[in-house]
């Protein structure tokens, strides 16, 4: 099977779920890596020595900044030109609009954020959840390329070969797009829980420390903001211990407590850890469904009657402020840091 | 300015859904509309108020998604229009994409087309941007801020890595998130304006189409099991106690 991997970056930062397509695709038959930008050198080397047979490259200024129609079309352009079977992309934002549109263009159909994909005979058969993870489907596409998005940490990360190197195949930039990017404003640092191995998690709960006295001349609202904000230091410096990232439950990011990018749940982000630990969160629905696949959960809380326990394997009730430096202090000593 | 709000009816995220006999059931759950598509319909309204013109809330799906649509009118969508038709009922995002811009067409076009970010039940996100592509608009996706300056739009997209400021030339079509704000609650006035509100329905051969072909099928569907989980409650004599039990406890889970 000839299988295209599109390499899904933001400014030359790689998504890391991009390389465990690569795998899929390598264990399928021969893996094109695809990258398009501008001044990826790197990225193409990586590609190699994740195991890319080989790297076809849109390398155009124009594609500096990610705009869909522009994408689209290059990717629609080359995949009409060399034919592959298969196109595998990580499940990003990003890609989600670019197979979106490139399947209109290809006339084909999309199968979306797949927990699991295999070959049965020469067809391909792919699982996902829907419902929120409160249901598994099957589903096959007729239409080709297949095109396929898969769900970052649910397929295994090949090794990589620092040895390998290669060159990589010039292929052409559709540059047009009726969108004009007028700037950024850059996140103080990229938040990416959506791969993150472990996710320390704060909810409203982290607004309700009693022995902090905010600076004078704040409002309710604002010494409110600001207990919570020193209330996500405590949480961020467990994640860092764990050499992991913060998340956030929605009470707390419509609280205003911290950005939209790290919230965990329905109008979040699904998220996948190893561990996910969560500080003062009560546990709505719709949170829950945003942590399913979390392999151990972890809760700590004052409610004991919180549904989040429900869900968890291990749990404290008890006061965060108190058991979350608590619980970072032991780990520094036993991991040695 | 015309502004066409796109949602989507599905069962409330408290449903119990379930696969009974190769079909999805949520028992006597109530439906509602899309939780993500009412960004849609706010972003919808805020552009209304910002620059003054109509809101049309468009949806495909049975004669019981007249309730989501009349949720966006009694929350201040002017007029409604479902989509309905038995041919259109095994549809893909593809499919609905092409569904929509016909039935778009067909209401005259608009400067602004809004949608969710995805929806509760497929959850799959393609259908704003596919829709877009029918139409030959520009997408912008994501967005937690508009301005509209003369025969331009200028947004934040609000991305993984921050937020990215774009501009386009209307029409275009985009999706809403959560940063647009909080969605309006229906007053009791609108509530009333809503339950005599005539939704007109629309077939297929009303938008001059013939059932697209869908390209993604359903094989088979598969409840997960069910995660038995008890949870143990950590104790000890003090808080060092407590945090080094379950620093040991998670170490031995071997997850790190």
């Amino acid at each position: 099977m000839k299988t295209f991997v599109y390499i899904d970056h933001f400014k030359g930062e790689v998504q890391p779920a991009s390389w465990e397509a690569l795998g899929v695709a390598k264990s399928f038959g021969s893996a094109n890596a695809v990258i398009f930008g501008s001044g990826l050198d790197t990225l193409v080397k990586t590609a190699f020595e994740f195991g890319a047979d080989e790297v076809l490259l849109a390398d155009n200024p124009a594609l500096m900044d990610y705009r869909v129609e522009a994408f689209a079309s290059t990717l629609s352009a080359l995949a009409s030109s060399r034919t592959p079977d298969l196109i595998l992309f990580p499940t990003t934002a990003r890609t989600r609009e670019l197979t979106a549109m490139s399947a209109m263009d290809l006339n084909t159909g999309v199968l979306v954020d797949l927990t699991s994909l295999s070959l049965n005979g020469n067809k391909l058969v792919a699982t996902r959840p829907i419902y929120e993870g409160k249901l598994n489907e099957t589903i096959v596409c007729s239409g080709k390329p297949v095109i396929a998005t898969l769900r970052a940490r649910a397929f295994p990360r090949p090794a990589q070969d620092k040895s390998k190197s290669g060159t990589a195949t010039k292929v052409e930039a559709k540059t047009d797009s009726p969108v004009t990017v007028e700037g950024y404003e850059v996140a103080e640092a990229a938040v990416s829980v959506a791969d993150a191995g472990v996710i320390v998690s704060g909810g409203r709960g982290v607004s309700n420390n009693p022995s902090l006295t905010p600076p004078a001349g704040m409002d309710e609202k604002q010494a409110e903001v600001w207990r919570a904000q020193q209330g996500f230091k405590l949480i961020g410096e467990l994640a860092t211990v764990l050499g992991g990232a913060v998340g956030a439950s929605r009470a707390a990011v419509d609280g205003g407590y911290i950005p939209y990018a790290h919230q965990v749940g329905q109008t979040g982000k699904v998220v996948a850890p190893d561990l996910y630990i969560a500080c003062g969160i009560s546990g709505a629905i719709q949170h829950i469904v945003g942590i399913r696949s979390a392999k151990l959960v972890i809760a700590i809380n004052k409610d004991a009657e919180a549904p989040i326990f429900k869900v968890a394997r291990y749990g404290v009730v008890g006061d965060l402020f108190a058991i979350v430096p608590a619980l970072t202090a032991a780990f520094k000593m036993k991991l040695g840091k | 300015m015309k502004i066409i709000a796109c949602i989507k009816q599905v069962p409330d995220s408290e449903a119990k859904v379930k696969a009974e006999g190769g079909q999805i059931s949520w028992g006597e759950s109530p439906l509602v509309i899309n939780p993500f598509d009412e960004y849609a319909v706010e972003g919808a309204l805020q552009l209304k108020e910002a620059n003054s013109g109509t809101v049309t809330a468009l949806c495909i799906g049975p004669e019981s998604a007249k309730e989501a649509l009349k949720h966006a009118l009694a929350v201040g969508a002017d007029e409604a229009i479902l989509v309905s038709d038995a041919v259109l009922n095994a549809l893909d995002t593809q499919g609905a994409a092409r569904v929509l811009a016909a039935a778009i067409n067909k209401i005259g076009g608009a400067d602004i087309v809004t949608f969710g970010r995805q929806t509760l039940d497929d959850g799959s996100g393609l259908t704003a941007a596919q829709t877009a592509r029918v139409l030959g608009w520009p997408m912008l996706g994501l967005v937690g801020h508009i301005t509209v300056e003369g025969g331009s739009v200028k947004v934040h997209r609000v991305i993984e890595e921050g937020r990215q400021i774009v501009s386009a030339k209307l029409p275009v079509v985009m999706s809403i998130v959560q940063s647009i704000g909080e969605p309006r609650y229906p007053s009791f006035m609108g509530i009333r304006k809503a339950s005599k509100a005539n939704i007109p329905v629309w077939s297929s051969s009303d938008l001059g189409i013939s059932a697209p072909i869908a390209f993604v099928t359903r094989t088979e569907l598969i409840t997960p099991p069910g995660r038995e989980v008890v949870c143990e409650i950590i104790q000890g004599d003090s808080l060092e106690q407590i945090a080094e039990t379950l620093a040991d406890k998670i170490l031995a889970e071997k997850v790190l």
